[in-house]
């Protein structure tokens, strides 16, 4: 199978679903951020500039703008570059976007995707780093999609495409230079099934986005210790393969949760309760939570590097947990 | 002064606006003696919402705010499900998903409520860039407060609007008028350093048109131009509507503080009281309405009171309707936050 990085995998799909839907609109372009693969946006716009739309840098007005579209029909997928970017927005993302469908009753539909570059890329402090997907999570009526491979994003993509619901899309900006095997064929990726990225036996990592990298990473390192952990990525939080994470912390007994939000009330801190409220007879250790501190993302290197979940912090964790 | 309408088409008009105004009153007296929530009532802007909604066409979309119930029956949403949806039951058009502040019926081409000030302007907006991108002849209209002129949020829209030359109109119905004319400052419930609500238009380059809202042939025109506008490519228009506060408006929970309309009032002077005179005598849009059909030959009083009545009596019946109606099954509130 060819291999692709993960920004060529996004664009891929954003152009197949351009070609195939004329539907589907683009809003704003910066969905791979200011990396050095940014110029793949600006070829896709170039071909097709009739499904292109540059907002002015009014989030609250062209997200909600993006909702009212899909109301009339139209499927945009609308790019709010930066995460942090996205609280301009809230105010259309939480309380119209999310809440359209239920209010009326299901007459009213709002099929949109929504992008966001989340988490922690190096030297962005405090106003570039966020991970808002808990904040999403706390808002019944969005979908939340959250790719960590090259194959995922795209897959993913097609879906969120394709549902009557809005999506949240959340990219770490640290993903789009990997690379990994994508097939040329069509294919999509069923929201709320998770994908064991490892088969282990020894302890479950449940982590998201970038996390799975790491937590890949981080295995190799333990698998020469003779661990041997077991990885799921739930790939979407909304809806949610509660089964498949509960499945493997009945195997292995033992769970570290691996998420970038902030630790109070963060994903990671959703999906120990949820393994605390079912799964408790399985647990022969307390769930570690390798996830961000709560303060605000430091400028400085070392302080960023100290309050950031890494690899290192979840090799500790794991083998606190079977300590 | 009278729209240029076909008769029919005026009597249809009066036929809504007398209910509106009834369907206000029978919700404000089925409030007296029970608590059905917070809402709030249309009574007096009637002369704004029919003939300026009378103008659309199906596919057309309305986005609406908490001030909503006169905009849905101007375009026809059945009264007995809208007192449905008000009291949370099951035969309401949402099903009691919304109440008062999210009424909507996608039928009659209101996807939603925004109840949030300021909410439904990039909705509105956005509505119309899905009709120009999707190449559909269609228009879009935001019917605000002059509160909403507050938010950053319409202030966004409309640079996107203007640059973008959309079908959206903007219908400000500014009811915190005491008095035509007044200065900034002045407002009652604004607090906008601007002098004049079209102020803040201007920069947009976005055609304003500011009309008396309780002159129904005033409204109309205004309509007439922003549509024509919007359906010939020429983009958006923002129109002020200028109605007077109905003294019942008042207070958070409405009040029928000037009784139930009495119609006569319209062709006889003598009836009106001293309290609110100038309410009756000149303020009420709908009385107004009635004076200068009544002038125009168009119907008799009789014919008037004999449509009234018909009217009257379909809201006592649609609040029968609601109250008869099952509350829906509690545990439905877990399905449909998603599609």
């Amino acid at each position: 199978m060819r291999t692709l990085t993960y920004g060529q995998s996004l664009v891929e799909g954003l152009r197949e679903l351009i070609e195939s839907d004329e539907r589907i609109h683009i809003m704003g372009q910066y969905f791979l951020g200011l990396t050095p693969q940014r110029a793949l946006v600006g070829e896709l716009a170039a071909e097709h500039p009739d499904r292109f739309y540059y907002p002015p840098i009014a989030e609250l007005g062209y997200v909600g703008a993006a909702v009212g579209a899909a109301i009339a029909g139209m499927r945009p997928i609308v790019d709010l570059a930066t995460a942090s970017f996205m609280f301009q927005a809230f105010a259309q993302i939480t309380n119209e976007m999310a809440n359209i469908h239920y209010m009326s009753d299901g007459q009213t539909k709002v099929p949109m995707v929504f992008h966001f570059n989340h988490g922690i890329r190096g030297g962005g402090a405090a106003q570039h780093s966020h991970s808002p997907q808990a904040m999403l999570w706390n808002t019944p009526g969005l979908e939340i999609m959250l790719p960590s491979t090259p194959y995922d994003v795209k897959g993913l993509l097609k879906t969120a495409a394709s549902t009557d619901n809005p999506t949240a899309w959340g990219d770490h900006v640290k993903l789009f230079m990997i690379e990994g095997e994508v097939p040329e064929d069509d294919y999509s990726i069923p929201f709320g099934v998770a994908d064991i990225k490892r088969k282990g036996s020894d302890v479950t990592i449940v982590a998201t986005s970038l996390m799975v990298q790491k937590a890949l990473a981080a295995a190799e390192q333990l698998a020469a210790d003779g661990i041997d952990v077991e990885i799921v990525d739930p790939r979407t939080l909304v809806p949610l393969d509660e089964a498949a994470i509960l499945e493997s912390v009945a195997k292995t007994g033992r769970l570290v949760v691996a998420d970038e939000c902030h630790r109070s009330c963060g994903v990671g801190a959703e999906f120990s309760a949820i393994v605390a409220e079912k799964a408790f007879e399985h647990l022969k250790a307390p769930i570690r939570r390798v996830v961000t501190e709560d303060v605000p993302i430091p400028f400085s290197a070392p302080m960023e590097e100290y309050v950031e979940p890494t690899e290192a912090k979840i090799i500790q964790a794991v083998k606190g947990v079977l300590s | 002064m009278l729209a240029d309408l076909a008769n029919d088409q005026i009597i249809e008009q009066l036929r809504l606006c007398l209910l509106i105004r009834r369907f206000e009153e029978e919700l404000i007296k089925l409030a007296s003696d029970r608590d059905i929530g917070h809402f709030h009532v249309y009574i007096g802007q009637e002369m704004t919402g029919v003939p300026a909604l009378y103008l659309l066409q199906d596919g057309d979309l309305t986005f609406t705010t908490h001030r909503n119930h006169g905009h849905l029956l101007a375009r026809g949403v059945p009264a007995r499900q809208m007192y449905a949806e008000i009291l949370g039951k099951e035969t309401g058009m949402m099903s009691g998903r919304g109440g008062t502040l999210h009424l909507c019926s996608m039928a009659h081409g209101f996807p939603t409520t925004s109840s949030a000030v300021g909410g439904a302007t990039p909705l509105a907006t956005g509505a119309a860039l899905g009709f120009r991108r999707l190449g559909r002849d269609r228009v879009s209209v935001c019917l605000f407060g002059d509160g909403a002129l507050e938010e950053g949020s319409w202030h966004e829209s409309i640079n996107i609007a203007a640059m973008e030359k959309l079908p959206v109109i903007y219908l400000c119905e500014n009811n915190s008028l005491e008095a035509l004319g007044q200065k900034a400052g002045e407002y009652p419930s604004s607090t906008l350093a601007a002098t004049d609500l079209i102020d803040l238009v201007t920069p947009f380059g976005v055609p304003t048109i500011q009309v008396d809202g309780c002159d129904s042939g005033a409204v109309h025109n205004a309509m007439s131009e922003a549509l024509d506008r919007a359906r010939s490519g020429g983009g958006s228009t923002f129109i002020e509507a200028r109605t007077v506060r109905w003294p019942g408006n008042r207070p958070i929970w409405p009040e029928l503080s000037t009784g139930e309309t009495n119609l006569a009032m319209a062709w006889d002077a003598s009836l009106i009281p001293d309290e609110h005179r100038v309410w009756h005598a000149e303020q009420d849009a709908v009385l107004r309405f009635v004076r200068e059909i009544l002038a125009a030959n168009i119907v008799d009083k009789d014919e008037i009171l004999a449509m009234d009545s018909e009217v009257r009596k379909k809201m006592q019946a649609g609040v029968e309707f609601a109250l008869q109606s099952d509350y829906p099954p509690a545990a439905a509130a877990m399905e449909k936050a998603l599609a």
